[in-house]
């Protein structure tokens, strides 16, 4: 599950037409992610930028300070934060609908400009979280649909409602659903609209902001259940963003944690959840609240509260709320390391490797998690 | 006085509406014991926050308690008018909300609006109500306290916010407090911060807790007791343990499947398929049989109010024992 | 696979035929316009004919609302001169609709300097009182139908902007918006089609009560003489010509004035209607 699915090999859907992918680069090397930033920052202005270079102040809303990410082909990878994070406007800047103020974006080795070109637009297509929000109220689905499908010439015209069809039942739907407004569509179907959508242009990446946040719990799970699919079918790659770890842990191969802006952590799944090596990854994982959890009232697992956005700490940016902060942690801001032994599993904290944290670990350890 | 602070006995919450008459809630009946928490879930459309207001006395307009009845310590409230349910409320029961920011009064420092409840409800002086603030501040964990009490909500965060809330509802001291969906908004580290006060607030003034919310894991860290609400009737009621590792519904057993767990990831969650049904024409006989995967002929027809089993738990279907082999399996397989 | 009812908005409440003022409106109008386009089947007389044997003439059997001083059929000048002020405002209103739309739609998607520029421009409008400056240019560009249009539609486009602008700077923040950027699709097929066709009905409904404005002006303008030229019909300039008769015929300039009061009336209860249907309870 792990490793990318070469286009060669990918196993045929049931539906010919939706595989096949016009035009796509294969990766320049062998190895070569697909999807990769490069010291990505997006900053947000704020108050009068006059007054600030008068006073000397910088008034930035850091949203994203700087984040290296890689995603490889047929590889599903989870961004998980809390709020202000980052990482929804991270997926934006991946996805070419805001700019970034600093880094690149490279697609199978080539860098994207800021105004991407409608070829490169589509490789990377977008799920959004609010099923109420994201369809245009005034389109039928056969609608939207055609409105994408012709605009990149997808299929030829007279192949267009044929195919429309093909991706509904793709994600579960009747063709009924063609002549359809979305007000006739509960929650979950809404969803699995916006999905056809985004499959329509055959991206090679599926970014998917929060997609079941929103639904009904025994909804979410068809949706879940259809990304996992798709992904399978398909061989998408999948940018999965979440706060809800025990989704991620359903669907994603690698998950990479975000706090304040920056990454501090990224390995695959199971290690992360295993062997989680930054204290904030730790508390993030100790505060998931369990079915088999008992009611009790010891410390919390994480103290304190995020600091704003717009006053990032100096040195680590999680020092404020860290069980083991020292000195060095106040002046010192820790970059994104491998763990000796383990390339793919990366930290950014000064002591991850060292006694100290392990053993604030293993306090836990043993009360946390099974 | 009996050892529960809050009864429903056999609610009905009817709303007018122009297609016909909503069934919000069924033939709720529910017992709080004294000092403890009692979970309610359900999805949208179960009823759970329409019986929460029904307690409160703050329902809709067009929706009305038709029979039943709530006995807070053993008086029943739903003859009282507002006045008198005025009386009540802000001593022995209060509420907490999903969002604080809209039930936070925005041009109020906060300190004044936790002193307002004493100040009203229990006669005390200004400064005496003050003080107490500041008492409740502390007890929640705002840093700060005496600078804090000045400050205006939108100074705070989202779990600063939820914790004045908090202590806006201890402020009378009172008996039973009500959550709906107090942490749905939060994120996950404050949503455990805030969790962990609550059970800690229970066990230090014995108040309890009606805790409304679909998150199933977040009930089990609060709450002793659970209850499933479905189509507007109670489902399944028990011991929140011994519900969620063996539930004796269809609709409980669907909630567990198909809600992700981190700690157990399955091949395939499974959906409930299928949707909520209409609350003006609900289907006959049992409300869920449409989508049960257990459902009989029976089903269809007969009336399925909740029954009582050994144990202190109750269940509304009918051939609950296929549903409790079905679990049993499911933990069974690796 | 029936489409969901979970959240479905009920359209019951919301039938356009189930709105008073807007049926009301419709029905004011519809019986105006009917009445107007019907003009020639109504009435025999041309309503320039002079008949200087039959001037001043009360209601009566010949002439259902007597004739004015130059023994004009006043029926027929009214119902001719109703055609002419309600199709002018028409047409009058269009320009300036469609011209503060496209500006509106720009600033508000663009943002940035084109943003400054287009604001910038309607606020000098703004700064000056509509019905002033619609006389003065009038006057300025000499009096008649095509003077009308353009000054009504150098003043009139700023309202539209105005409104659009602020419809797209919220509209441009849904998901569906960014969904489309998503889809590599033009920014012009993103205004037209996704944008503008949801925020397009606060201008519809500001176009009545614009209608309305527009009408006043033209009978305003008529009255100042400074309208269509005579010998056209045209309300305002019959309210002046009947003046100097208040006291003998006072029926050559209330006639007129009523109904102008009945065209506002009707337009307005179809834009009251409309911002009912479209957003209930607030106008």
């Amino acid at each position: 599950m792990t490793r990318p699915v070469p286009p060669a090999e990918r196993s045929e859907p049931d539906l010919p037409g939706i595989a096949a992918v016009p035009g796509a680069e294969v990766p320049s090397a062998p190895g070569e992610p697909l999807l990769a930033a490069h010291d990505i920052a997006v900053w947000f202005p704020y108050g009068s930028q006059l007054v600030a270079r008068l006073r000397h102040e910088e008034r930035l809303l850091r949203a994203v300070d700087g984040v290296d990410l890689e995603i490889a082909r047929g590889e599903a990878l989870a961004l998980v934060g809390e709020s202000g994070s980052g990482k929804s406007t991270l997926a934006l800047a991946l996805a070419g609908l805001r700019r970034a103020d600093r880094g690149e974006v490279r697609f199978a080795g080539r860098a994207l400009p800021a105004r991407r070109r409608r070829a490169d637009q589509r490789r990377i297509q977008m799920v959004f979280q609010d099923p109420y929000s994201s369809l245009n109220p005034r389109l039928t689905v056969g609608g939207m649909l055609r409105e994408l499908l012709r605009a990149h010439s997808v299929v030829p015209k007279s192949r267009v409602a044929e195919f429309s069809r093909e991706l509904l039942a793709l994600v579960g739907l009747g063709e009924e659903a063609l002549t359809a407004y979305p007000r006739q569509f509960s929650g979950g179907q809404r969803q699995r609209v916006a999905i056809a959508r985004a499959l329509a242009l055959q991206p090679d990446v599926l970014v998917a902001d929060e997609p079941v946040s929103a639904l009904d719990v025994s909804v979410q799970a068809t949706i879940l259940n259809l990304l996992r699919d798709l992904r399978a079918e398909l061989g998408l790659s999948l940018l999965l963003i979440s706060h809800n770890l025990a989704v991620v842990r359903h669907l994603c191969d690698r998950v990479a944690v975000m706090y304040l802006g920056r990454i501090i952590e990224v390995a695959p799944a199971e290690q992360l959840f295993s062997t989680p090596r930054h204290p904030y990854t730790r508390g993030l994982l100790a505060a998931i609240p369990k079915l088999s959890q008992v009611a009790d009232d010891t410390p919390a697992a994480v103290l304190g509260d995020p600091p704003s956005p717009l006053r990032i700490p100096s040195g680590c940016r999680f020092r404020t709320r860290c069980p083991i902060a020292q000195a060095r942690c106040e002046t010192e801001d820790p970059v994104l390391t491998a763990t000796p032994g383990d390339p793919g599993h990366r930290v950014a904290c000064h002591f991850a490797f060292t006694p100290l944290a392990t053993e604030a670990a293993g306090e836990r350890d043993q009360q946390d998690w099974p | 006085m009996s050892d529960n602070v809050l009864e429903l006995r056999d609610l009905n919450v009817r709303i007018a509406t122009r297609r016909g008459i909503v069934r919000a809630v069924d033939g709720v009946s529910l017992e709080v014991p004294r000092g403890e928490a009692v979970g309610l879930v359900g999805e949208s459309g179960s009823g759970k926050s329409m019986t929460l207001r029904a307690i409160l006395g703050v329902l809709p307009a067009e929706a009305r308690v038709t029979s039943g009845q709530i006995l807070l310590d053993g008086r029943d409230l739903v003859p009282l008018g507002n006045a008198e349910l005025n009386h009540i409320r802000g001593p022995k029961m209060s509420m907490i909300f999903q969002e604080p920011m809209s039930a936070l009064n925005p041009v109020m420092r906060v300190g004044r609006q936790i002193a307002e409840g004493p100040e009203v409800h229990l006669g005390y002086s200004r400064s005496r109500a003050a003080e107490r603030a500041l008492e409740l501040m502390s007890r929640v964990g705002i840093p700060d306290p005496e600078r804090r009490f000045h400050a205006y909500p939108h100074e705070f965060s989202g779990g600063m916010r939820q914790r004045v809330m908090i202590a806006i509802a201890l402020s009378c001291d009172p008996e039973i407090i009500l959550c709906d969906e107090p942490t749905t908004a939060l994120d996950v580290t404050i949503q455990d911060q805030i969790l962990r006060l609550l059970t800690r607030l229970c066990r230090e003034s014995g108040v309890s807790l009606v805790f409304v919310t679909h998150d199933l894991p977040v009930v089990a860290q609060v709450c002793q007791h659970l209850a499933v609400m479905y189509a507007g009737q109670l489902v399944e009621r028990g011991d929140v343990r011994e519900v969620l590792l063996d539930p004796r519904h269809p609709y409980t057993l669907g909630l567990v499947r198909s809600a992700p767990d981190f700690d157990y990831v399955r091949e395939s969650l499974m959906p409930i398929p299928g949707s909520p049904p209409s609350l003006i024409a609900p289907p006959p006989g049992c409300r869920f049989h449409p989508r049960c995967d257990f459902a009989e002929e029976d089903c269809r027809v007969t009336e399925t109010p909740l029954r009582m089993l050994p144990g202190g738990r109750a269940t509304a279907c009918l051939h609950y024992e296929r549903c409790s082999e079905a679990a049993a399996a499911d933990r069974a397989r690796p | 696979m029936p489409p969901g009812e979970e959240r479905a908005q009920p359209r019951g409440a919301r039938r356009w035929y189930r709105q008073p003022a807007l049926v009301a409106g419709l029905a004011i109008i519809g019986i105006l316009v009917v009445l107007a386009a019907a003009a020639p089947l109504i009435t025999s007389y041309n309503p320039i004919t002079q008949n200087l044997n039959a001037t001043l003439l009360g209601p009566g059997a010949q002439h259902l609302l007597g004739t004015d001083q130059l023994g004009r059929d006043e029926f027929s000048r009214l119902l001719y001169g109703l055609r002419n002020d309600m199709r002018i405002a028409f047409i009058a209103v269009l320009f300036p609709f469609c011209i503060g739309i496209v500006l509106g739609s720009l600033a508000g998607y663009f943002g940035g300097w084109v943003d400054v520029i287009i604001m910038r421009l309607v606020d000098i409008v703004f700064a000056f009182p509509f019905y002033v400056l619609v006389i003065a240019l009038v006057f300025v560009l000499g009096p008649g139908e095509r003077s009308i249009y353009i000054a009504i539609t150098i003043l009139g486009w700023v309202s539209y902007a105005r409104i659009i602008r602020g419809e797209i700077l919220v509209a441009k923040r849904q998901d569906y918006v960014l969904a489309a950027q998503s889809g590599g699709l033009s920014s012009v097929s993103i205004m037209g089609r996704h944008l503008l066709p949801n925020v397009i009905t606060q201008a519809i409904i500001y176009a009545m009560s614009d209608i309305v404005q527009d009408i006043l002006a033209i009978v305003t303008l008529g009255y100042f003489g400074l309208g269509i030229p005579p010998p056209t019909p045209d309300l305002g300039s019959m309210i002046n010509d009947g003046q100097n008769f208040m006291t003998t015929h006072w029926q050559l300039t209330t006639i007129p004035g009523l109904a102008v009061v009945v065209v506002g009336l009707g337009l307005s209860l179809i834009g009251d209607g409309l911002a009912d249907l479209i957003r209930p309870g607030q106008s």
